[in-house]
């Protein structure tokens, strides 16, 4: 048996109580398993990186919406992989940054969660989630140093506070909590620019999936390393929203008719774009 | 040098054996039961907080009776041992019986090894994909696991349970009349009402669009299955 034995059954960390921890415990019994700093400093540019990803509240929570693209150096890796997930059922995390390593700590990150739920029997607070994030990144810094920086994006439903939350990272682990929008990555600065143009207090989730995808379609025109919606090939941006019901994924076609407005120019509500797409 | 007079083996077995069924018997029971979509788990308890009845993995839930503090250890490191599992493996690839049988060496170590037995029995259910067979598996206090099928009870009155049980008990109830009659058998195994304020429940429902399967019965949802 690959696992720490059950018997008798301690503390993980030590201590007193149960630690709900899971990265301690994975720490703990199975260390091989965590993302480690490898011994030789990795020859750029052979590592995918995620690009960009966006983050801003509306009206009933966040959203949060990533490009598709992974490069390597000047070459595509990949032009469907996904930056943005559901952290649990209130909250998402979008992550840019060296890909296997964002991949990772969002894995550890969505059974962190899970498994705190499971040991107290109750939900972490969305402040508490933030700050376990931050610490988790600083506990990557050695990977970061080397140049594998992740630097997520993270926001949910704050069910004590009844409205949406965002914070964002840096490769240290230092963590901000942001009032309205916030982008990140190797576009991070076009979409914010985006954004700061497009967005109001208090707008819709269809407004708010449209200008989402707005920021990332002026990103990937500023921006190499930024892939823009491709609907020849049926590739859009990943988009998750967050609200009191719970954190979802936008179906496909919702993100569609949400770039079909931007193209066609409409800033109206929903149903007012939706014509004239380009192929 | 200390000299420990000799005792022998069955006596000493069945000394332990006696404290833990003692034990267990002052504690309440709870039923595992097969009902139309999946698994019912089903307790008297006064504690709304303090849970006979929980979640270990996406289609794995857990009960068990007796001293609290002991069999809430095993399902720590029964969630412990799932996460990991799943983590280094992968979800599917968590099943209830690795768990039973991590638990029943767990408990038979401890029954053997150490100053006192646990006063505790388990239950570890899986419900099964469409089509497949639910898994219920029963852990006593020195580790005898059992494969169940249909119903069990576990715990004080097990006895009397499963006898009131067994008269009630149809495949392919809905929810509701598993809620019922089970809630009928513990009040009649206790020989007295049970109020539905102090109902626990939980269900691994395999039609739950969710990844994870255990829903917790909330004190609204009883109370309205129950009302006449």
């Amino acid at each position: 048996m690959t696992d720490r034995p059950l018997v008798p059954p301690v503390a993980s960390g030590g201590g007193f109580g149960a630690n709900p921890s899971f990265f301690d415990l994975v720490a703990a019994a199975r260390p091989e398993a965590l993302p480690r700093p490898p011994a030789t400093p990795p020859q750029e540019p052979g590592i995918p990186h995620g690009t960009t990803v966006v983050g801003l509240k509306f009206a009933e929570g966040v959203v949060f919406a990533g490009d598709r693209r992974a490069t390597e150096g000047y070459a595509i890796a990949d032009d469907r992989i996904e930056k943005v997930f559901p952290a649990d059922d209130y909250s998402a995390i979008a992550i840019a940054g060296a890909a296997g390593q964002a991949g990772e700590v969002v894995k550890l990150f969505q059974l962190e969660l899970e498994h705190y739920e499971k040991i107290t029997g109750d939900r972490l607070s969305l402040e508490g989630k933030a700050n376990r994030l931050a610490q988790m990144i600083r506990g990557n810094f050695a990977l970061a140093l080397q140049g594998l920086v992740v630097v997520p994006l993270f926001g949910g439903f704050d069910d004590r506070r009844g409205e949406g939350r965002i914070f964002y990272y840096d490769a240290t682990g230092g963590r901000w909590e942001e009032d309205d929008f916030h982008a990140t990555g190797s576009g991070g600065r076009p979409a914010r620019s985006s954004l700061k143009k497009r967005w109001r207090p208090g707008i819709s989730r269809d407004e708010a999936i449209r200008i989402a995808v707005e920021a990332l379609i002026d990103a990937s025109q500023e921006d190499v390393a930024t892939g823009g919606p491709d609907p020849t090939r049926g590739i859009y941006p990943t988009v998750v929203v967050v609200t009191a019901e719970g954190a979802q994924r936008a179906v496909e076609q919702e993100v569609r008719a949400a770039y079909e407005r931007v193209v066609a120019g409409g800033t109206g509500p929903a149903g007012s774009g939706g014509e004239g797409a380009p192929a | 040098m200390t000299f420990m007079p000799y005792v022998p083996p069955e006596q000493l077995m069945k000394d332990r054996s006696e404290f833990a069924h003692k034990g267990i018997a002052r504690g309440k029971s709870v039923v595992g039961l097969e009902y139309a979509d999946g698994i019912l788990f089903i307790a008297e308890n006064p504690s709304a907080t303090l849970h006979k009845i929980s979640e270990i993995y996406d289609r794995i839930a857990f009960a068990g009776v007796g001293k609290y503090s002991e069999f809430e250890d095993l399902r720590i490191s029964g969630v412990r041992l799932a996460d990991l599992r799943g983590y280094s493996y992968g979800r599917e690839d968590v099943r209830a019986k690795d768990l039973a049988n991590a638990y029943s060496q767990a408990l038979s170590t401890i029954f053997t090894q150490q100053m006192k037995p646990y006063e505790v029995e388990i239950l570890v259910g899986e419900v099964a994909d469409d089509g497949g067979r639910n898994e219920i598996y029963h852990v006593l206090f020195d580790g005898t696991v059992t494969d169940e099928q249909g119903y069990v009870a576990i715990g004080g009155h097990a006895e009397a349970l499963t006898n009131a049980v067994r008269d009630a008990y149809r495949e392919g109830w809905d929810l509701g009349t598993a809620v019922r009659e089970c809630v009928r058998a513990l009040g009649a195994a206790e020989g007295r009402q049970i109020e539905p304020g102090s109902v626990e429940a939980g269900v691994l429902d395999r039609n739950r669009p969710q990844r994870r399967k255990f829903r917790r019965l909330g004190e609204d949802e009883v109370a309205a299955i129950l009302a006449p």
